[in-house]
């Protein structure tokens, strides 16, 4: 099923896909963060491949000079009952994704949770807040520069 | 009437007169005028520390806004400072009412991720232990469903249930509530004949009293109009919303992983999936109600087919050895201290797994450098998911309904919140 899904896929967007890899029966495709709302519109709508629910987005830190921060989609069809998982990246200098929401709605606090913990900014979501994190928070706690231990004295605390 | 010469729109004139605090807000019309009510995160009816802003207009919401949060402990961080085996005692704090379950799920993420399979013995006792945990689950569900909408003798009678699997438990893996049960390659300990014994009368006795339950709320008038056609939600939303489990059985759609994409054996497993239509809490309640049966069967069977032989899987390197065995070989020596000291290697690469937890779809994504520790852990909860759908799901509703609602979507804030 993988290799229809790719296939499909390198027909459609033929300069789209940047790299693919297949690890554990698993299928990544990474793709230009400008394209991968029109390849996920096009994953949901094609009649034969129809991956309709958006598992998870999450977000990672890869830690390089270039293409630090990554969006990981992970797609899955009721119908055929397999899985895609699409990737983009985005430099460290303004991280920026356009949102899913328009193709999926759970891509909403998806995206929100991922904003939280990278600081990755979804142009376009309708509600880009904090998820987790008290709204004054300043810093990105799953950033690889983040201290285990936390920053002293970000957090806020009530006043006694 | 008089006209309104103020700037301000009302509803930041409330908010500011709460922010002034010795200031009063007077309207002219009371009736005219939509409220802001602030549920939670204390709150008895949100299980757990769920906030609610919900803007009413007389006893009907109009708008609801979920804030999680307050239980944040930042697992996927701590996860990137633990080998994949001190993560195991973190995931029992994710659905806090399905420990064994998360367990299961995250032995079987990191065991893709290496490369290698359980015994069959460990693999049938990981899926009794799981489908014990989704009972557990689904009885605290339907205890506090029937609590929130006014029936406490169902609370009290699937609590006297609980507390005898939380006895199973405790013989099964020395806790209660915190196993901490499943290994990496295996599972902490066998079951003894006794345990699968008394399991074997649990699961004999428990559909009497499901059936005791349901003599109490099928046919209750109260309990029927406070849950049939409340909180609606179509298939169409409920996938577009990312709804898993229960609550997108109870929309029509026939979704399971465990048939789907059947993990541990249970493409051996003869069972059904219950699927109702109506997408409203009534629904999703008949679906928890026959899933416990269907778990039962389940359970029924494990027993049955139960292998013997090892819960272990001899892989050196990969899999901790047996203590007798360190204590005896120098290799084996050797690896425990590699593997105690710098974690298990698994190659470079990433996996998604996912299991059908009581809740929904419970995932994890790993992204592994080769190293000891997981680059990257990404937890997908269903809680979290499904908390999403409730802004639909209280459109139009009245206040009343909320605390059913919640409870009908059954969310646990130790895993949406992670």
């Amino acid at each position: 099923m993988n290799a229809v899904v790719l296939e499909k896929l390198k027909s459609r967007f033929a300069n789209a896909v940047l790299d693919t890899n297949e690890f554990r029966g698993e299928l990544t495709v990474v793709v230009p963060k400008e394209r991968i709302v029109d390849v996920c519109r096009f994953l949901k709508e094609d009649p034969q491949l129809q991956f309709d629910l958006l598992a998870d987005v999450c977000g990672i830190d890869m830690y390089t000079p270039t293409k630090r921060f990554g969006v990981i989609y992970n797609l899955y069809s009721l119908k055929n009952k397999n899985r895609i998982r699409l990737k983009v990246f985005t430099e460290e200098e303004d991280p920026k994704v356009p949102t899913m929401t328009g193709v999926y709605g759970t891509a909403n606090w998806h995206e929100r949770e991922t904003f939280d913990m990278f600081g990755i900014i979804f142009e376009g979501h309708p509600d880009l807040r904090r998820v987790y994190m008290p709204e004054d928070f300043e810093h990105y706690p799953l950033r690889k520069d983040f201290p285990l231990m936390g920053i002293p004295g970000s957090l806020s605390l009530p006043k006694k | 009437m008089e006209t309104r010469t103020d700037e301000l729109p009302r509803k930041s004139k409330i908010l500011q007169a709460l922010e002034d605090q010795n200031t009063s807000v007077s309207f002219d019309d009371p009736l005219e005028n939509e409220m802001i009510l602030n549920m939670g995160p204390q709150h008895p009816a949100t299980h757990g520390v769920l906030r609610l802003l919900i803007r009413l207009d007389g006893e009907t919401v109009v708008g609801c806004v979920p804030e999680v949060g307050y239980l944040h402990r930042g697992y996927e961080k701590l996860a990137e400072n633990c080998s994949y085996h001190e993560f195991i005692p973190h995931t029992d704090r994710l659905d806090y009412l399905s420990p064994l379950s998360n367990n299961t799920a995250y032995a079987l993420a990191v065991e893709k991720l290496l490369g290698i399979e359980a015994p069959p013995r460990a693999t049938y006792i990981r899926m009794m232990i799981t489908e014990l945990a989704r009972i557990s689950s689904h009885l605290m569900f339907l205890g506090s469903l029937a609590m929130d909408v006014g029936a406490l003798t169902v609370w009290m009678w699937s609590f006297r249930e609980r507390e005898k699997e939380y006895d199973l438990f405790e013989s099964i893996a020395g806790a209660r509530f915190t196993t901490s049960y499943t290994r990496i390659g295996g599972i902490a300990q066998d079951v003894s004949p006794e345990t699968i014994a008394s399991v074997k009368k649990f699961v004999d006795e428990l559909p009497g009293h499901i059936r005791e339950c349901e003599k109490l709320l099928n046919t209750n008038r109260i309990f029927l109009e406070r849950t049939d056609g409340i909180g609606v939600i179509t298939p169409q939303q409920a996938i577009d919303l990312g709804l898993t489990g229960p609550g997108l059985r109870a929309c029509g759609i026939e979704h399971d992983l465990r048939k789907a994409n059947p993990y541990l054996a249970y493409s051996a497993m003869d069972f059904d999936v219950p699927v109702y239509e109506g997408g409203d809490a009534l629904a999703r309640y008949y679906v928890r109600m026959d899933e416990m049966r269907e778990s039962v069967k389940i359970v029924h069977q494990i027993l049955q087919k139960m292998p013997t032989g090892e819960v272990h899987a001899f892989k050196p390197k990969k899999v901790l050895p047996r203590k007798e065995r360190i204590y005896t070989r120098m290799e084996e020596l050797i690896h425990d201290f590699m593997l105690v000291n710098f974690g298990v290697e698994p190659p470079v690469g990433e996996i998604y797994s996912a299991v059908e937890a009581p809740k929904g779809e419970l995932g994890f994504y790993i992204y592994s450098h080769g190293e000891g520790y997981p680059w990257r852990l990404k937890i997908r909860s269903p809680s979290f998911a499904n908390l999403q759908s409730l802004p639909v799901m209280m459109n139009k509703c009245m206040i009343s309904d909320v605390v059913a609602i919640i409870a009908s979507l059954d969310p646990v804030m130790g895993e949406a919140d992670k």
